[in-house]
């Protein structure tokens, strides 16, 4: 390994902390349009992550992953979701499903859950950010969470955001990122999902004049 | 040593000699009492100096070849210990507090006092499972009867029934409990217990049958049903004695049989009992939060003080089972402490409530109010009651509820994935707990005992006679004691853990300081802290006195300048509770009457009932209802058909013998 | 226990007292500069309670002498509290009286004094206050616990002096776990002592108060005593942050000289000024929460104490 890393594992750690900490505002936080502030903010914590750890691990195609990230998480989804909710007019408070304590504090149990789950996967990594894959899978439980809990449409699709930030966060601190091939080809379904997604926005507006899920209940078989 | 216990039985059949005459039993026996209790706490202390050599003893009594075993070790010294001192102070309460026209017959009813404060001294001293036993159903027998003193009212005679149901029940598993715990050997002495061989398994059946056996008796949750019934029942000197000692007989048999007669601990028998503890502990803070009957607030709050006091157990079994002896030392020893304080400051209240309860015939929050002005005595008694039980340094309460905390911030040392970052989580319940506890006590003291009388009867209140006051006094200078010099208590615990575990937690060489593992770590000192109080509050007295002037003068009160105010205008207990029932919402079943705008005279109703109640216990009476209606199709009332059933029975229990 | 130390732990104790008020008015002076106010003087709290120990008291006609005895065990308790936290060395004689879980008891004993207090004239507002009051207190205090079990998960211990001792020893970096802690702990540091957005110190609208409402049947030297306290509790507050979180200049054992204590003295009174400022920024920033969402402010206080526990757990930093 080129560089000491005495300063980088706190540094990386902190980060990490700091995901964890975004993915609990992203469950207290009623307004959409922070929900969406909170998003970008986690893919720049993720992109400085990404290349603290190309830093020190030498390797060069992280480097890459991490513009990609950049480019796609910090900039583009976020910008394009807040031109989204403009049209949609849904930049205001999600109805939750349960309250925000309860969810909280199920978030907490969670989060211990994957600590427990990620102790022995943890051994077995050689990365020097092994510690950090519990935090990645809380995050990918909590952006689960965070979509059981909501109703409307748009928060549901930025759930599926975070919880790929999760993956992307889990498989950097376990593997050193996963190869090229496969990032690039996970940030093209990520597009097009979205794309889609937003397709279905407009769609399911236009049927019941809200994008409150709750509506697609009546679609089941009486 | 039987000769005090016997003391008791002896007082008790005295009565009898002249039931109707309450000044022979009032005066009489129940002061002699007293001094018994005195006695028996001397014999407890006896017994935890004299350390590791248990007095035992056969007595020439019980079944043929079955004689009764008894024995004195630091473990029941301990509670004795507890008994004889809490057991002192109520009686001399009780010798002024029974009034004549209540119910029983005094000597009756001085009959079963004795003969529940001796069995319950029995149940300690038993060494084997036939005699724990007879002592343990004498010991519910006669508080059945105390509870139902008052029989002519019939919500009375159904608490009654109800707790002499779970008490049954409860002993039915003890018996099971026991059943397994002899491992084939028929042996009923604890001591070939002690040696009998278990599988895992087993250990864990019988662990599981003492943890139902014992946790109905300590009311601990969901099997806490009987015990706001039972409780607020009592004439309060019998509550008093239910709450502060015999939920502590249940506490006695769950750590004979934890730690003592099963040689091996498994760390998920902690986590359940520490579990368990700590939902009694919360359940019985919130629903103490909502209660309006003073009694009743006060029975959930045991629930809750028993629930500390399993977690205390809890977290020992937990560490043990690790390998941590120490810290489980330490949990133990919060553990004991608790019961110690719990006895003396929740005697403490339940006596005051039987005051308030004689002077204003009153038990509901909703009618009293204002009695410090009053009822001074009972008013300054219960503050340091208060004090004590809402967890506030530097009284006894604080102690144990902080060596807890601290025995909780060992956890994370704990060799298991989950558990050592879901147990930490167990201190911030803890806390909550601790907290709400005292916001139940602030409504307790404060809406009995505070503000503007809520009716105009209770301007005329009395004070506590001469014979309260000394019982009162008694529990409350326990309460400071154990506060101020919590080491005496603890090292009378510490030669309990000793026995159990083989670990003592030395806290601090200085009797003043207490400094569980180092005082490095952390210290606290009862005595400076309440010194350091009394310096610097006499100091600023005479500062300011000597600053400014000592000029005031008495008004109205204030209140923002509201020229009209009643006594209607202040907080009831419901809205007292009112941030509880919104945050904890879920628990409670709820029945809300509100009045609409246009009512001219509006009226507001509240009952909020135990959500469990309506959740485990009405399906399982109406599965009994239905199993015994379909039972009771073969009693077809015809005297043929029974002797068929007899003629039967005879002929298959023949044909097994064949 | 030699004089020196005595001298030490008098003069820490004087300090706390004299300076307290003084915070109060710098919170106040900052705040209204930020809002474009025109600045009370520093002193005006000490100005206050002159003209409040001068006055005659107007006392309830029903009041018992639990309301009389209040003031004076609520001063007496923040100055012994005071006496205890480690503000500006760490080799005092009473500071092992209590560990910070016992200071916290301390706290709790004046809150109920004063609740209890609040509740004795029997009027709508003195209830209501008391009950709130305890409310939030039974919300902060697991959040509170929860941030001593950071620190004693990072110092092995939970008596002040030792935590400030063992940061002291160790090399400093940003850890998350204290990060998190720290956050939580200005959380319940806003709401314990009645500041927005939980209370408004400021507030005169009935409804809202909650500290407010308690003391408002106190009056002249009684109510000076009062504000005396809580402006004291405020410091002892403040005290407790910087030995858990910001330890730099207090005065360790062995090296508190004369010189080392005027030092501790120094970075104190920075650390105060800061905090003071960054404190009334915070409050000019938000606004005052409905009381029920005062659970959920405190929840997420709690949350991140409890993240911090397990995120510490976790990396083992």
């Amino acid at each position: 390994m080129p560089h000491s890393n005495h300063w980088i594992v706190p540094s990386l750690n902190l980060l990490a902390s700091i995901l964890l900490l975004i993915s609990f505002a992203m469950l207290s936080r009623r307004r959409t349009q922070r929900l969406i502030t909170l998003f970008a903010w986690q893919g720049l914590v993720l992109f400085t992550s990404t290349c603290l750890v190309a830093y020190s691990s030498g390797q060069k195609e992280m480097y890459y992953s991490a513009g990609l990230t950049l480019m796609l998480k910090v900039i583009a989804l976020p910008w394009i979701l807040h031109r989204l909710i403009q049209r949609l007019g849904a930049q205001w408070d999600s109805e939750l499903l349960v309250n925000i304590p309860t969810t909280m504090l199920v978030g907490l149990v969670l989060v211990i859950f994957a600590f427990g789950l990620a102790q022995p996967i943890s051994r077995m990594a050689t990365t020097i950010t092994r510690n950090t894959i519990g935090i990645a899978l809380a995050v990918i439980f909590l952006a689960f969470l965070m979509m059981i809990t909501r109703r409307k449409a748009v928060t549901q699709v930025i759930g599926f955001l975070a919880m790929e930030n999760g993956l992307f966060f889990a498989a950097t601190s376990a593997t050193y990122g996963m190869p090229m091939v496969i990032e690039l080809g996970i940030a093209l379904d990520l597009l097009v999902g979205f794309f889609i997604l937003g397709i279905f926005f407009f769609q399911i507006r236009e049927q019941f004049d809200s994008l409150d899920l709750s509506h697609l209940e009546a679609l089941k078989e009486e | 040593m039987l000769l005090l216990v016997l003391g008791w039985l002896f007082l008790g059949a005295i009565g009898l000699l002249r039931p109707h005459s309450l000044r022979f039993v009032a005066r009489g026996l129940f002061p002699a009492g007293a001094v018994i209790g005195l006695g028996v706490a001397l014999l407890g202390t006896v017994a935890l100096l004299a350390g590791h050599a248990p007095q035992a003893m056969v007595l020439p009594l019980g079944l043929p070849s079955l004689p009764f075993h008894v024995r004195l070790d630091a473990l029941s010294g301990f509670f004795l210990l507890l008994m004889g001192l809490a057991g002192a102070g109520i009686s001399i309460f009780a010798a002024g507090y029974f009034r004549s026209g209540e119910g029983t017959a005094p000597g009756l009813l001085g009959l079963h006092y004795h003969i529940f404060l001796a069995s319950m001294a029995l149940v300690v001293l038993a060494d084997d499972a036939y005699f724990f036993m007879v002592a343990w159903e004498l010991m519910a027998l006669s508080s059945y009867f105390l509870v139902v003193s008052q029989h002519r009212l019939p919500e009375i005679r159904r608490a009654g029934f109800l707790y002499l149901l779970m008490a049954h029940l409860g002993a039915l598993c003890l018996l099971l409990s026991f059943g397994v715990l002899q491992g084939g050997r028929w042996q009923f002495t604890f001591d070939a217990m002690r040696g009998a061989p278990l599988t895992p398994l087993w250990a864990t059946v019988a662990f599981l049958l003492a943890l139902l056996g014992f946790g109905a008796k300590a009311g601990l949750v969901p099997l806490h049903g009987w015990l706001p019934e039972a409780h607020p029942a009592a004439p309060s000197p019998v509550s008093a004695m239910m709450s502060g000692l015999m939920l502590k007989t249940a506490v006695y048999g769950m750590l004979r049989i934890t730690f003592d007669l099963l040689h091996v601990q498994f760390w998920q028998w902690g986590v359940l009992v520490l579990a368990l503890g700590l939902f009694s502990a919360i359940y019985g803070a919130i629903f103490a939060g909502v209660k309006t009957d003073m009694k009743r607030l006060l029975a959930y709050s045991s629930i809750e003080n028993i629930g500390l006091i399993f977690t205390g157990i809890g977290l020992a079994i937990l560490f043990d089972a690790c390998h941590l002896p120490l810290f489980a030392a330490l949990a133990l020893s919060a553990a004991l402490l608790h019961s110690l304080n719990h006895a003396f400051f929740k005697s403490l209240l339940f006596l005051a409530t039987g005051n308030v309860l004689h002077a204003t015939k009153r038990r509901s929050l909703g009618a009293l109010g204002g009695l410090a002005h009053t009822m001074p005595w009972v008013a300054t008694m219960a503050l340091v009651g208060t004090l004590a039980i809402a967890g506030l340094p530097p009284l006894n309460g604080f102690v144990s509820e902080w060596l807890l905390l601290q025995a909780f911030l060992f956890t994370p040392q704990i060799p298991h994935a989950f558990i050592n970052m879901l147990v930490p989580l167990g201190a911030a319940v803890l806390a909550l707990t601790v907290a709400l506890a005292a916001y139940v006590m602030v409504k307790f003291y404060g809406i009995i005992f505070l503000g503007q009388p809520r009716e105009p009867a209770l301007e005329d209140a009395h004070d506590a006679n001469w014979l309260e006051r000394i019982g009162l006094a008694w529990l409350a200078l326990g309460c400071i004691a154990i506060g101020v010099l919590p080491q005496i208590a603890l090292r009378a615990a510490g030669a309990v853990t000793g026995l159990l575990l083989g670990q003592t937690v030395n806290f601090s060489s200085q009797l003043w300081w207490v400094a569980p593992i180092t005082a490095k770590q952390a210290s606290y000192s009862g005595l400076l802290l309440l010194a350091g109080i009394i310096c610097v509050v006499g100091i600023t007295f005479v500062v300011v006195r000597g600053l400014a002037h000592g000029r005031f003068r008495r008004t109205v009160p204030w209140d923002c300048g509201y020229p009209w105010q009643t006594s209607r205008m202040q907080d009831t207990a419901e809205g007292f509770g009112q941030p509880i029932r919104h945050i904890f919402g879920t628990a409670f079943d709820m029945e809300r009457e509100l009045p609409s705008p246009s009512d001219s005279a509006p009226h507001y109703r509240i009952h909020v009932e135990d959500r469990l109640w309506r959740m485990a216990y009405l399906p399982i009476e109406r599965a009994v209802q239905r199993l015994s209606d379909a039972i009771g199709v073969l009693q077809g009332g015809r005297l043929a058909i029974y002797l068929l059933y007899s003629f039967l029975t005879l002929l298959a229990l023949l044909v097994g013998v064949l | 226990m030699s004089a020196i130390t005595m001298v030490r732990q008098f003069g820490e104790v004087l300090l706390a007292i004299a300076l307290a008020p003084l915070f109060v008015g710098w919170i106040a002076q900052c705040r209204a500069w930020l809002q474009s106010r025109t600045a009370p003087p520093l002193v005006q709290p000490y100005r206050m309670m002159r003209k409040l120990f001068q006055k005659d008291v107007a006392l309830a006609a029903n009041a018992t002498p639990l309301f009389r005895i209040t003031p004076y065990v609520l001063f007496g308790s923040m100055v012994l509290a005071a006496a205890i936290i480690p503000s500006i060395a760490t080799d005092l004689p009473f500071a092992r009286v209590a560990d910070a879980i016992a200071l916290i008891g301390i706290f709790a004993t004046a809150r109920v004094f004063q609740s209890l207090a609040a509740m004795d004239t029997g009027t709508a507002f003195g209830t209501m206050g008391a009950r709130r009051e305890m409310m939030v207190g039974f919300l902060a205090e697991p959040a509170l616990l929860m941030v001593l079990f950071n620190a004693f998960l990072l110092s092995g211990s939970t008596a002040l002096p030792s935590v400030v001792e063992a940061y002291s020893a160790g090399p400093l970096s940003i850890n998350p776990s204290l990060t998190f802690a720290g956050v939580a702990f200005v959380m319940v540091l806003l709401a314990e002592n009645a500041r927005i957005p939980i209370d408004n110190p400021s507030t005169h609208l009935e409804l809202t108060m909650i500290h407010e409402a308690m003391v408002l049947e106190y009056s002249a030297r009684h109510l000076a005593l009062i504000e005396w306290a809580s402006s004291l509790k405020l410091f002892n507050y403040a005290c407790i942050g910087f030995a858990l979180f910001l330890p730099w200049g207090i005065a360790t054992h062995g090296a508190d000289g004369g010189w080392a204590l005027l030092l501790a003295a120094a970075a104190l009174i920075a650390k105060l000024v800061v905090f003071g400022a960054a404190l009334a920024l915070i409050e000019s920033l938000s606004a005052k929460l409905r009381i029920f969402r005062a659970p959920e402010y405190l929840a997420t206080a709690f949350l991140l104490a409890v993240l911090g526990l397990l995120v510490h757990l976790l990396l083992g930093s």
